[in-house]
């Protein structure tokens, strides 16, 4: 089992612990209901150290990446990071990651824990000798600070203009007087940042976040969070089985020029069309929508929920799920069934439920 | 952890207090805490009989949802509808404010196949090493 090199400082917190990826990480402290509104309404910080966190260089690094990752790398400047994904060449996803621009040169990549030494093993497997790794996951720290005041939050603490970052914009310097990478990126639907330092001064930088307001948050506050704003996660609404297609990734997919591998695959589902789409789905009370669960329509198995979680700030059972394409327009009534009851969920197409919902008033 | 010896455990996490011919049963603290947050709780229906291990309804958390099993068998005499407006109670008060149903026994006698508190107090403490 991994831990973190915030270990120490989950246990001192009290946090509930959990296996998570060969990890040791924190699902909760003060309770998944409370650490998720404080994201919302203020601010929450998540130790994220157990993302892979990988360097790749040299003249290859860039036909490296074109090859085997599926958004555009050409028009991505440095200091810009791009959300991406590796296909595999049947078309289904090894992961969803994130490219950062380093140097024309130069790329640092964030994966998924469950996926990173396969991701590794994979662009060795295609790379040659002009091309160099570094994985730097074992000797740095990653956290998250999310929510509408992380940038007053987190101003005070460093040398750079955080505010002016744009969304998926990065930069390099002073935390706490330690090197940092600060990346404007996040995976709650809020406004926030990731922070990447080396592992000695992670426990610094933690508590200096929460005593300068941000609230502890653990994997089940992420993944509720998550599934409000529609992200998918690798395991989940995205694996190897899965084309982007289905996942309704193809915003992140350029299918403009022969590039990468997996492309024909990919190229002959959009031709074929999808056997199944992801959307969100909502229940309009408390009752959870749970991964696993069958959707129907009257008496056909129309879909399966992928994720489900009890939404804290809009109050009812949310998920995602994959449905028959016909089933995947807004507002199409579909229902599970538990405990020998039928519960409805309605479709969300677009698939971030806050935006579709609205958030109720808190 | 809070394992009060005035009722029996089962080894599902519900406690069952006696109270004359009835009992009163809810989730112990180590249930709650496992769970998390409480959000939904399905009650059953007043009149419902029971046997003893029956699923009698479940407790939705954030993350989880857990079915209930009745520790006797008998009739659902009570439910306790103010939790389901108030589910943090389940967390904050699981022996009291948070108890679930009032069944009204029909075989007493399978109160002696429940643990009292220290022997549920040990299957707790196994679990948990």
């Amino acid at each position: 089992m991994k831990i973190s090199p915030l270990n120490q400082n989950h246990l001192q917190l009290n946090a509930r612990m959990v296996d998570f990826a060969g990890w040791s990480l924190p699902v909760s402290y003060s309770g998944i209901l409370e650490e998720s509104l404080a994201v919302r309404k203020a601010a929450g910080i998540f130790d994220i150290s157990h993302m892979g966190r990988l360097q790749i260089s040299g003249s290859g690094a860039l036909s490296l990446l074109q090859s085997t990752t599926t958004n555009r790398l050409a028009d991505l400047s440095v200091g810009r990071a791009r959300y991406s994904l590796i296909p595999n060449p049947e078309g289904g996803i090894k992961d969803d990651i994130i490219i950062y621009r380093d140097a024309p040169d130069s790329f640092f990549l964030v994966l998924n824990a469950s996926n990173t030494d396969k991701d590794i093993a994979w662009f060795h497997q295609h790379a040659d000798s002009s091309v160099s790794f570094d994985d730097h996951t074992d000797r740095t720290a990653m956290v998250a600070v999310q929510g509408p005041a992380a940038v007053s939050l987190l101003a005070p603490h460093t040398d750079m203009e955080i505010a002016d970052l744009p969304r998926f914009g990065w930069a390099t310097g002073g935390v706490l007087g330690s090197p940092a990478r600060i990346c404007r990126t996040g995976y709650t639907g809020e406004d926030g940042f990731e922070v990447v330092v080396k592992r000695e001064y992670a426990a610094e930088l933690w508590s200096a976040f929460i005593q300068a307001g941000a609230l502890p948050c653990g994997l089940g506050a992420r993944d509720a969070l998550r599934i409000e704003a529609g992200y998918p996660l690798y395991g989940h609404e995205l694996d190897e089985d899965i084309s982007p297609v289905e996942a309704r990734l193809m915003w992140v997919v350029d299918m403009s020029s022969d590039r990468f591998i997996g492309q024909e695959a990919i190229r002959r589902t959009q031709q074929e069309g999808p056997g199944r789409l992801l959307v969100g789905i909502w229940h309009a009370e408390r009752v959870v929508p749970r991964q696993g669960y069958t959707l129907f329509n009257d008496e056909s198995v129309v879909g399966s929920v992928t994720s489900g979680v009890y939404s804290p700030v809009l109050e009812r059972g949310i998920g995602m799920a994959y449905v028959s394409p016909a089933y995947a327009r807004s507002g199409s009534p579909l229902f599970f069934r538990v405990r020998g009851r039928n519960y409805t969920v309605h479709v969300v197409p677009k698939k971030s439920l806050l935006s579709h919902l609205g958030t109720r008033p808190v | 952890m809070l394992i009060p010896d005035d009722r029996k455990y089962s080894v599902t996490h519900e406690w069952a207090k006696v109270e004359g011919d009835k009992v009163r049963v809810g989730i112990s603290d180590h249930a709650q805490e496992e769970l998390g947050d409480v959000v939904y709780l399905d009650l059953p229906e007043v009149g419902r009989i029971l046997s003893k291990g029956d699923v009698f309804g479940a407790v939705e958390s954030v993350k989880a949802v857990s079915d209930l099993y009745a520790p006797v068998s008998g009739e659902v005499v009570e439910t306790n509808t103010d939790i389901l407006n108030h589910t943090e109670r389940v967390n904050e008060s699981a022996y009291d404010e948070g108890w679930i149903i009032l069944i009204r026994m029909s075989d007493p006698s399978e109160l002696d196949g429940l643990l009292d508190a220290d022997a549920y107090r040990q299957i707790v403490e196994e679990a948990s090493h």
